[in-house]
């Protein structure tokens, strides 16, 4: 394992506040085909990006900012796939003074479906309608407010991992008994959605700072009504319309800004956005758009640094 | 580069741009193996972390 830690520092000796370039660490915990674009991107922009694998490292949280800029950069872009991992790392980074994208208050509120459904509402953001329960009992409850089908969802977690689309009360019954049987306190907050009534796609809208980049419409594979490309959905082409950059714009603004995927629904009443993802994957939508997204990434970065 | 999977030695092919961190599958057994490249160059194989209840984007 490398010896490589934040805490006794490493000065490289070539980064550090008072340096004109911007220096960029990107923390990461695994290299997906996002991680390996932004460190593509880098080098063909000559953007100084240095990967940082969250693995390897530990933090004294009491440093200043000085130590963690010679040790990570002017500004980090923060990309764990561990939701935890990567939340306590902004954190820490963040409370010396450190610019991280995305910050802690996004990362938080995209990470937690209820807290992303307040921030939303507060805004006066359009979501499917939804109640939270905190017993199987009331869960059950609030399953037959909404009426079946329903939509039950953890509120952490990604790429559909245990959304359900529940048909009846029986149904019902046995994920609400099965989520019970899992020894994790956040499985047993009961977050209740109602089914929307849309085509059989959702809309990703890629927003970067105060730029709406990009738009897809994403399917789902054959016999699966969850879009997410994780499970095999395909991105398709969106025409990014005055209306989605409006939604997107909003939706990025209520949870915190930043480098966000706000997905949305096209229903009987107009968009509704269900989720606005932290830490996005942009894999499927690239392939659907000229746009660099990465490069953008990037060059939001420096501009942020730069602030 | 060639690498023999750790868990059923198939032949595993490492792509040459490969970074740190890069996940490589072995064809055979489907395990995931984390690239890491020592600071000689030299690349080794490690068994990936195995997916957290709090993976995601």
């Amino acid at each position: 394992m490398a010896k490589w830690s934040l805490s006794p520092l490493k000065s490289k000796g070539k980064t550090g506040a008072n340096n004109l370039m911007v220096t960029i660490g990107l923390i990461y915990d695994r290299i997906r085909w996002e991680e390996k674009a932004l460190i593509n991107a880098s080098k063909k922009a000559g953007i100084s990006l240095t990967p940082i694998d969250a693995k390897k490292f530990y933090i004294n949280p009491s440093e200043g900012i000085k130590t963690f800029q010679e040790a990570l950069g002017n500004i980090v872009i923060q990309r764990c796939i561990g939701y935890f991992r990567g939340l306590h790392i902004t954190a820490v980074l963040e409370n010396s003074g450190l610019a991280v994208i995305n910050s802690f208050r996004t990362s938080l509120t995209c990470g937690n479906k209820l807290f992303t459904t307040l921030a939303l509402t507060k805004a006066g953001v359009l979501s499917p309608k939804t109640l939270v329960a905190f017993t199987p009992e009331t869960a059950l409850d609030a399953l037959d407010m909404v009426g079946y089908p329903a939509v039950l969802k953890p509120v952490v977690g990604s790429w559909g991992r245990l959304v359900a689309l529940v048909k009846d009360r029986e149904s019902a019954q046995a994920i609400i008994e099965a989520r019970e049987e899992i020894r994790n306190a956040l499985l047993h907050i009961y977050y209740v959605q109602e089914f929307v009534k849309r085509p059989p796609r959702d809309i990703r809208i890629i927003v970067i700072g105060n730029e709406v980049v990009a738009a897809s419409y994403r399917y789902p594979p054959s016999g699966e009504w969850r879009t997410n490309v994780a499970r095999g959905g395909t991105s398709k082409p969106c025409p990014l319309t005055d209306e989605l950059e409006r939604l997107a714009l909003k939706a990025s603004e209520a949870v915190g800004g930043g480098v966000v995927a706000v997905d949305c629904m096209e229903s009987p009443n107009g968009l509704v956005v269900h989720e606005v993802n932290g830490t996005m994957e942009f894999r499927g939508i690239s392939s659907t758009t000229e746009v660099d997204i990465a490069k953008k990434i990037l060059e939001y970065a420096v501009g942020v640094a730069k602030k | 580069m060639k690498a023999k999977c750790l868990e059923c030695d198939a032949d595993l092919e490492i792509p040459e741009d490969a970074v740190n961190g890069e996940i490589v599958s072995c064809p055979d057994c489907g395990m995931d193996f984390e690239v890491s490249i020592k600071e000689n160059g030299e690349m080794e194989l490690k068994p990936a972390e195995i997916e957290g209840e709090d993976w995601g984007e």
